[in-house]
């Protein structure tokens, strides 16, 4: 009996640990620094073409990954040449949403200024910024936050 | 707002401040709130009755809203009328000062209404029970279904009297009302009298509207709309539903404000990602630049003289709050504490500025002088932003938001005020959810 409780408490213990590890690999996947970098959200512009990058709290810059994605945009804009398309910029919800406002429009502009230097012309590329009204994870955590930082690129129809 | 000016007679004065014994102290906030008893208003039995108006119950409603001015304060202590030791009517004429300091009353208001010939009259006395004397006596005559602006003037008389400054009861708040899910709310304006009476919706929801905000002559508002998805600054003429953009910039304008006097809206105006501020006259139509930075400046709000703008700007790294001359010289920076500082607004007195503050995950409304000393945090919670200031500079109005679960669950936006001093923090009773508040000046100036 008493081995067996002994056993199980290790079995337990294995299973923790286990479960924590997972737990944090899991998180680490989809964030770096603060930015997403998970595909919970993300929807195509085309096959392998990804609609939208994530941003750092505060921040306008685009990671490698998301320039990535810009090019695969840009290649994409360049095959489609009668498509013209609107950048949508957004913030998360802690901030106010004035600056929000402002800080959405500077992320739309960083992703048209890179597909710009793509080839693309500037007048095929509208820009507009939702700031925080327009999340696409409503809940109050890191992860939602970290999603609702971003730049989506919109076929306009 | 024409049809409602109210003609005011005063015909019996008796100012007299050297001999007043009682008096609010209202830079300590409600640490000891004054009693005060308001006695419900005669009605004289030769009154009219009017349709949708029951002219029998004005006496006890308009005392009603006076009590729940008073307890919103913080300031006063209303006391329960079935402690009154006095019929109204005998009370109006003379008060029996002894039988009111029994039930522990230092002020008592009492007074008396009439309707004839489609016209209300209504006449109130302030009487000191201390120093056993009448403080103040007006009387009004109006339309009748002004009956709720004339609750909020006598309040406001009656505040001034006591605290030694304006009042700011007979006042509207504009806000958005907020409806549906997180991520696809319907915005609407709506306008309210400042107690939460007679709400109104300015426009239907279909276009995302944010941040608007009174002139000071109260008859037209600026704010934001993303009327055909083209996100502008606006003006709307409250009375008349008219509607305008504000200028023909290629880009988003946000973030607007009037000038103190009126003539001018300033405003952020984004182009190639980056955010400047600038003026546009009203009557000329003159554009004026005011920064020209490469870092975001927006939330621009004039100090009440016009000479100087506070804004909110990033161009040290890190959102922080900027004094500038009005011509955009003399750039300041004046917040330095830890964290982030957004939506800077200057007082209506000119003293102090009110602002929002992040640190460590909490946001806090505060108030500074306007070189950035003396900063205090008035109040700390999950999410809360915008302040706008009542008209006498006592009291602050702002949003606050709540942590959501899973797809927006839990999540609400709702009005608060709270006193300068720290003190009375309450929550506004709005029809829907609602944010970004903006106070206007008194309505009878």
């Amino acid at each position: 009996m008493k081995f067996n409780k002994n056993l199980r408490n290790i079995f337990l213990i294995l299973f923790a640990t286990l479960a924590l590890s997972a737990c944090s690999t899991a998180k680490k996947s989809q964030t770096s620094g603060d930015v997403y970098t998970g595909s919970d959200t993300v929807e195509y512009l085309a096959s392998g073409v990804k609609d939208r990058v994530f941003f750092a709290t505060n921040k306008s810059s685009l990671t490698s990954a998301s320039r990535e994605t810009l090019r695969k945009q840009a290649t994409f804009l360049r095959k489609n040449k009668k498509l013209n398309v609107t950048v949508e910029g957004h913030a998360d919800e802690r901030g106010t949403r004035e600056f929000n406002l402002a800080l959405g429009e500077r992320r739309a502009n960083a992703v048209k200024d890179y597909l710009m230097t793509y080839g693309i012309s500037g007048k095929r590329i509208s820009v507009i910024s939702y700031g925080k009204e327009r999340p696409v994870n409503s809940e109050s955590t890191p992860l939602a936050w970290s999603q609702n930082r971003r730049s989506v690129t919109v076929k306009v129809k | 707002m024409k049809k409602i000016i109210i003609f005011i007679f005063i015909y019996l004065i008796s100012y007299s401040y050297s001999n007043a014994l009682i008096k609010v102290d209202i830079t300590r906030g409600n640490l000891d709130p004054l009693p005060i008893a308001v006695s419900p208003l005669h009605v004289e039995s030769a009154s009219e009755n009017l349709e949708n108006l029951d002219t029998k119950k004005l006496g006890i409603n308009i005392s009603s809203i006076i009590e729940k001015n008073f307890k919103s304060t913080g300031l006063f202590n209303p006391l329960k009328r079935e402690a009154f030791v006095q019929k109204p009517d005998i009370a109006h004429l003379k008060p029996r000062f002894e039988d009111w300091r029994l039930i522990k009353a230092q002020a008592l208001v009492t007074g008396k209404l009439s309707v004839k010939d489609k016209k209300l009259k209504v006449e109130f006395r302030l009487w000191d029970l201390t120093a056993s004397k009448e403080m103040i006596a007006l009387s009004f005559t109006t339309t009748p279904s002004n009956w709720r602006r004339v609750a909020h003037i006598i309040s406001d008389k009656i505040y001034e009297r006591l605290t030694g400054e304006e009042g700011y009861f007979d006042t509207r708040i504009i806000y958005v009302a907020e409806s549906g899910p997180k991520n696809q709310r319907v915005k609407k304006l709506a306008i309210m009298d400042q107690d939460g009476a007679k709400t109104k919706y300015l426009t239907l929801g279909n276009e995302l509207v944010l941040t608007p905000r009174f002139n000071p002559s109260n008859q037209m508002v600026t704010y934001l709309s993303y009327f055909r998805n083209l996100p502008r600054v606006y003006l709307l003429d409250i009375e008349t539903g008219k509607q305008e953009v504000v200028g023909n910039f290629p880009g988003m304008t946000f973030a607007p404000r009037f000038s103190p006097d009126g003539k001018k809206i300033i405003m952020s105006f984004a182009k190639d990602g980056n955010s400047d501020i600038f003026t546009m006259d009203l009557e000329t139509r003159v554009v004026e630049r005011i920064t020209e930075h490469s870092s975001i400046d927006t939330s621009p709000s004039y100090s009440p003289d016009g000479k100087y703008i506070c804004f909110n700007s990033d161009r040290s790294g890190l959102q922080q709050i900027y004094v500038m001359k009005s011509d955009g010289s003399n750039v300041k920076r004046i917040t330095f504490g830890n964290g982030i500082y957004g939506t800077p607004v200057w007082s209506p007195r000119g003293d102090l500025i009110a602002f929002t503050k992040v640190r460590k995950g909490k946001f806090y409304i505060g108030v500074m002088r306007s070189d950035g000393t003396g900063e205090r945090l008035l109040t700390e919670n999950f999410y809360q932003e915008a302040p706008s200031w009542s008209p006498n500079g006592r009291v602050l109005v702002f949003y606050r938001e709540t942590k959501s679960g899973a797809q927006g669950k839990g999540f609400s936006a709702k009005l608060w005020s709270i006193d300068i001093t720290g003190y009375n923090e309450r929550k506004i009773k709005t029809e829907t959810d609602a944010s970004d508040p903006s106070w206007s000046s008194l309505l009878s100036k």
